[in-house]
């Protein structure tokens, strides 16, 4: 479903001398459906930076990146929406939103934008947001003035609103009490478990060896750096 | 609904750009300017003032002559058609049904000395409603739409606030059913707290009717939130474009970069 091919990534600070960062060379990686691989290294080593490429968030320099059908690295912008809303979801560590939205149809506008109808879209959210134990009083509220870990549980009901056949996950159980972190992992079990690729950035090391399935280590795609 | 207008999609695009360019004299406008826009899209263009994205917005509106180029919009009748060529009442037609204008100050867009309803009326009554109590409850439907309290519907615009005016514009050119917006600083102006209702209300209006816009700004929080693309525009030149996260997230160009590193972060 996921398959990374020969990435490569540099960033070029053209307003700080023109200096080139190169920060990923050979980048590979597969994920077959209901599969579930953590991506590892020191921090700084392009985890993030890998995942982000799968999102089509940071441009590739170099290499293929298919997630189905769809080589993100040349797709134009407008397949790479079609796939973000269709097929590949993404759970980052930080919730940006529309303020005033109330944070039920902030978990329920993926399922809108899918054209899903809005009773149907709020009945989802509402069993997530229950689920991720978010008292309903706070739902008609936006999630703005929410504490960090109630922002990351509404940001995970969002990522797993829709069943995405692709789902790349930036620590998923940072900052969450231990009754939240069994929620979060038994969510992904369960889309693993209906055929979900899943990629995961996870430095909980016990969620991780209970849900991923492999794991890849980023340090081997850092290029030699010339200090 | 979206949903049809991304089922839609594959087809061919709203709007195909093809080489546009206006000069002021020895000074450019805008130059080489080339892209589609597909249904259901918003693109954002970026830029300081003086970039050229207010003239490359009149330009495709039809507000401003271009030197140059070609502007097809895929009409329901004639299918791809340049709008720079066809007859001025063709043109006036298409600006009264499948295109809308947002203007920055909605006193351009409004008729200050008309009652709310009216201002919404009016435009139906340019497309042939002829039916009183149709239009005047078409106006007080859309009126609720962009959350005007029904009990206003008689005011005249002049004894809005600048959120509920803008409000009011928004009402006047969607009434219709638009096909594609043009927004020039929509949300200029504008308290921070107006502004996050406006893009709200326009949020869920582009989705609910599945229109394509396209919005002139140089607020990047506001197309971050409303854009699904990004132009970014530089003394009348495109220097880059992508997916709107992409763009400023990874900026490539030494301007784009320039812009997104000077954002003050709150």
């Amino acid at each position: 479903m996921i398959s990374v091919e020969n990435v490569s990534k540099t960033f070029t600070l053209h307003n700080q001398g023109g200096t080139v960062i190169p920060v990923m060379e050979g980048g590979s990686l597969s994920v077959a459906p209901g599969e579930c691989v953590a991506l590892v290294g020191a921090s700084g080593s392009g985890k993030s930076t890998l995942m982000r490429m799968i999102y089509g968030n940071y441009l590739a320099a170099s290499g293929r990146i298919m997630v189905g059908d769809v080589d993100v690295a040349q797709a134009e912008p407008r397949e790479i929406l079609a796939l973000r809303r269709e097929r590949l979801g993404y759970v980052s560590q930080f919730l940006r939103v529309v303020p005033r939205v109330a944070t039920l149809d902030v978990v329920a506008e993926p399922l809108l934008a899918l054209g899903v109808a809005r009773d149907a879209a709020r009945e989802r959210a509402s069993a997530l947001l229950a689920r991720l134990n978010i008292p309903e009083r706070l739902w008609a509220l936006s999630p703005t003035t929410f504490s960090g870990g109630e922002q990351q549980r509404v940001n995970i009901a969002r990522g797993f609103a829709h069943d995405y056949p692709a789902l790349l996950l930036d620590e998923p159980t940072a900052s969450l009490d231990a009754a939240n972190r069994e929620q979060v992992m038994a969510l992904i079990e369960e889309a693993k478990a209906r055929g979900a690729a899943i990629v995961g950035i996870f430095h909980d090391v016990e969620a991780r060896d209970r849900v991923c399935d492999r794991v890849v280590d980023v340090t081997g795609f850092t290029p030699v750096r010339v200090v | 609904m979206k949903d049809m207008a991304m089922t839609e999609a594959g087809l061919s695009p709203l709007l195909r750009v093809e080489g546009l360019a206006k000069r002021y004299g020895a000074r450019i406008g805008c130059t080489e300017v080339s892209f589609d826009l597909w249904p259901g899209e918003v693109m954002g263009i970026v830029g300081e003032s003086g970039s050229g994205k207010t003239t490359l917005l009149n330009c495709l509106a039809g507000q401003l002559a271009p030197d140059a180029g070609r502007v097809l919009f895929d009409t329901r009748g004639r299918g791809m058609v340049d709008t720079l060529t066809m007859s001025e009442s063709e043109r006036r037609m298409l600006g009264r049904t499948d295109w809308a204008f947002v203007h920055q100050h909605a006193q351009d867009g409004l008729r200050m000395n008309v009652s709310a309803g009216g201002n919404v009326g009016e435009r139906l009554m340019a497309v042939g409603a002829q039916h009183y109590g149709d239009i005047r409850d078409k106006a007080i439907d859309w009126l609720d739409r962009v959350e005007i309290a029904e009990d206003r519907v008689d005011d005249r615009p002049s004894a809005f606030s600048g959120g509920m005016r803008q409000r009011l514009q928004i009402a006047r050119n969607l009434v219709t059913g638009p096909r594609l917006v043009f927004m020039d600083e929509p949300t200029g102006g504008l308290d921070v707290s107006v502004q996050a209702r406006l893009l709200d209300l326009l949020r869920g209006l582009v989705r609910e009717m599945g229109l394509s816009a396209i919005i002139v700004t140089h607020d990047l929080a506001v197309v971050r939130l409303l854009a699904d693309r990004l132009m970014v525009m530089k003394s009348g030149h495109v220097v880059e474009t992508g997916l709107t996260d992409q763009v400023l997230d990874d900026p490539q160009h030494a301007y784009t970069q320039l812009l997104v590193s000077s954002v003050l972060q709150v």
